[in-house]
């Protein structure tokens, strides 16, 4: 049973990527992430993506940055201050849920009813909004279940020694879940860069680099997408380039990420 | 002369929901003594050990009446923070929880917290109460090293020491040596003899033989209420109530 499901799990990322890599390798070169569009680039001629790189880079670094200043406090308060009142915390985790499994298409719609609302146009700061507004739920439920592992006895070892709640909030229950902190982040990051309906209102598409805010800003999942709605063979192949480049961001963010919680594993106190 | 009560219990009753956990407990806690809070499994003694220094707080639903009096204050209804009266009573738990860091770290983190921030100061303080728990020669090495590369044993005796350098006047130590071998177990046996000069020291237990070993003064608990409590010497030679005579020969346990 464990041999079947490891093997179900790795076959499935093989087949993702081998495909990807299968499709998008011959049309991956220098100019394609190191050019923006040139005149009739959806028709097969030259230039790259260098612009839904940089947009989504900005626009998902972003939107990540915003949610985990909102999300880590309210993380840490759900599990240190509101440790008494467990039905709240339960409603809390509830919600959230819900508010995970609602569709980004509706977070993007959403984004588009206040931008018409306040007269924005489509631009890089309300993509960011919006999505940040889409994983707001989910950095706080997955750091949720990181810090709610931590042992009541480590919580009141740290009382104990006179500590006041946001000591025990920063410097005790942070530390202890930094591996698992980290992983919330990753994992709204890879939504935040990945999602293309949340930003097809919001963000709109532009073939320019990004050079304000108040500008739209090209995404590479809309990159992706408008590439392969190309009747151009060349153009479908850049699709899967541009998925190739979407992975490989999210690669290395990972790994750099778990380089830098190595340090915090070996703290990590296993109980 | 029997010295003063450090802490005075007056009428203490607890709920958990409809459950009452303690039943309308009085007692004294000598100064400078060992005291056993003693009983079988599930009378109410780590409650009340955390209603001492107030981990109540943490707990859902539970009500508190009486009074939990240290000096002049009751713990219970005292408008002082809460976290400077916990700061007076180091806590040793049934089994070691160092904090996710080094283990210099642990020590040095009580006092880092109350203020104290000069590196040779935090130094001389680490090292002392090293010292005094008897780890020094097995860490001074490797301070800088996490804390959870300890054994267990270690652990026990690192958290005895963090909770001993922010200076508590207690110490609450609950079942402290259930998940230790014997060695390391007698270890802390030994170091509360050695610390009750300096410190009022409560220990829970349901192991006989460990309050007979270390205990000045006993409180003798069962289903949440005080059966019996005395000196010591008393209580295991000379015991009043019924209920004790059947514990102490072991008819339960």
């Amino acid at each position: 049973m464990m041999v079947f499901a490891t093997l179900t799990i790795i076959l499935v990322l093989l087949l993702i990527i081998a495909s990807i890599i299968y499709k998008g390798l011959p049309a991956l070169s220098w100019d394609m992430i190191s050019q923006t569009p040139k005149g009739g680039y959806y028709f097969g001629k030259g230039g790259g993506i260098l612009n839904a790189i940089i947009g989504s880079v900005y626009l998902s670094f972003g939107a990540t940055f915003l949610a985990l200043i909102v999300g880590l406090p309210v993380a840490l308060y759900m599990n240190v201050f509101l440790v008494k009142h467990k039905k709240t915390v339960h409603a809390l985790r509830f919600i959230l849920d819900i508010l995970w499994g609602i569709p980004s298409i509706v977070y993007g719609a959403l984004g588009f009813i206040f931008m018409i609302w306040l007269g924005l146009k489509t631009s890089l700061l309300a993509g960011i909004i919006t999505v940040t507004i889409l994983i707001i739920p989910i950095m706080i439920r997955s750091m949720d279940e990181a810090l709610k592992f931590v042992p009541r006895g480590l919580f009141e070892s740290a009382l104990s020694l006179g500590s006041t709640r946001s000591e025990i909030s920063f410097k005790v229950f942070l530390r202890q879940c930094i591996p698992g902190i980290i992983t919330a982040i990753l994992l709204s990051f890879g939504r935040a860069i990945g999602d293309a309906a949340a930003v097809l209102f919001t963000t709109g598409y532009t073939d320019n680099i990004q050079g304000s805010l108040s500008h739209p800003a090209a995404t590479l999942p809309l990159a992706i997408f408008f590439q392969l709605g190309s009747p151009v063979p060349e153009v479908k192949e850049r699709a899967y380039a541009s998925a190739m480049v979407l992975i490989m961001i999210i690669l290395i963010i990972s790994i750099a990420a778990r380089i830098f919680s190595q340090k915090y594993y070996k703290d990590k106190i296993k109980f | 002369m029997e010295p003063s009560g450090k802490i005075k219990i007056q009428n203490l009753n607890l709920f958990i929901g409809k459950q009452q956990i303690l039943k309308n407990i009085n007692a004294e806690i000598p100064e400078n003594k060992i005291t056993v809070i003693l009983g079988p499994s599930g009378c109410g003694k780590t409650t009340l050990l955390k209603t001492l220094n107030r981990l109540t707080d943490l707990y859902e639903n539970i009500k508190i009446s009486g009074t939990v009096e240290m000096g002049n204050e009751d713990i219970l209804h005292t408008k002082t923070d809460i976290t400077k009266i916990r700061r007076k009573m180091g806590l040793v738990s049934q089994r070691p929880y160092p904090l996710p860091m080094s283990i210099y770290g642990n020590i040095a983190y009580g006092l880092k917290i109350s203020g104290h921030t000069k590196k040779q100061f935090l130094d001389e303080k680490v090292e002392y109460y090293l010292k005094v728990t008897h780890l020094w020669e097995e860490v001074k090495d490797r301070l800088k090293q996490p804390a959870s590369a300890l054994s267990v044993g270690q652990q026990q005796r690192l958290c005895l020491a963090r909770g001993l350098a922010v200076d508590p006047e207690i110490i609450l130590a609950d079942e402290p040596a259930s998940a230790l071998d014997p060695v390391s177990s007698m270890a802390i046996e030994e170091l509360f003899t050695e610390l009750k000069s300096w410190y009022t020291i409560v220990v829970v237990t349901h192991i006989l033989r460990q309050a007979k070993r270390i205990a000045d003064h006993v409180i003798f608990m069962y289903l949440g209420e005080v059966i019996e409590q005395g000196p010591a010497g008393e209580f295991f030679e000379n015991p009043k109530m019924e209920k004790t005579k059947a514990y102490i020969k072991g008819a339960f346990n």
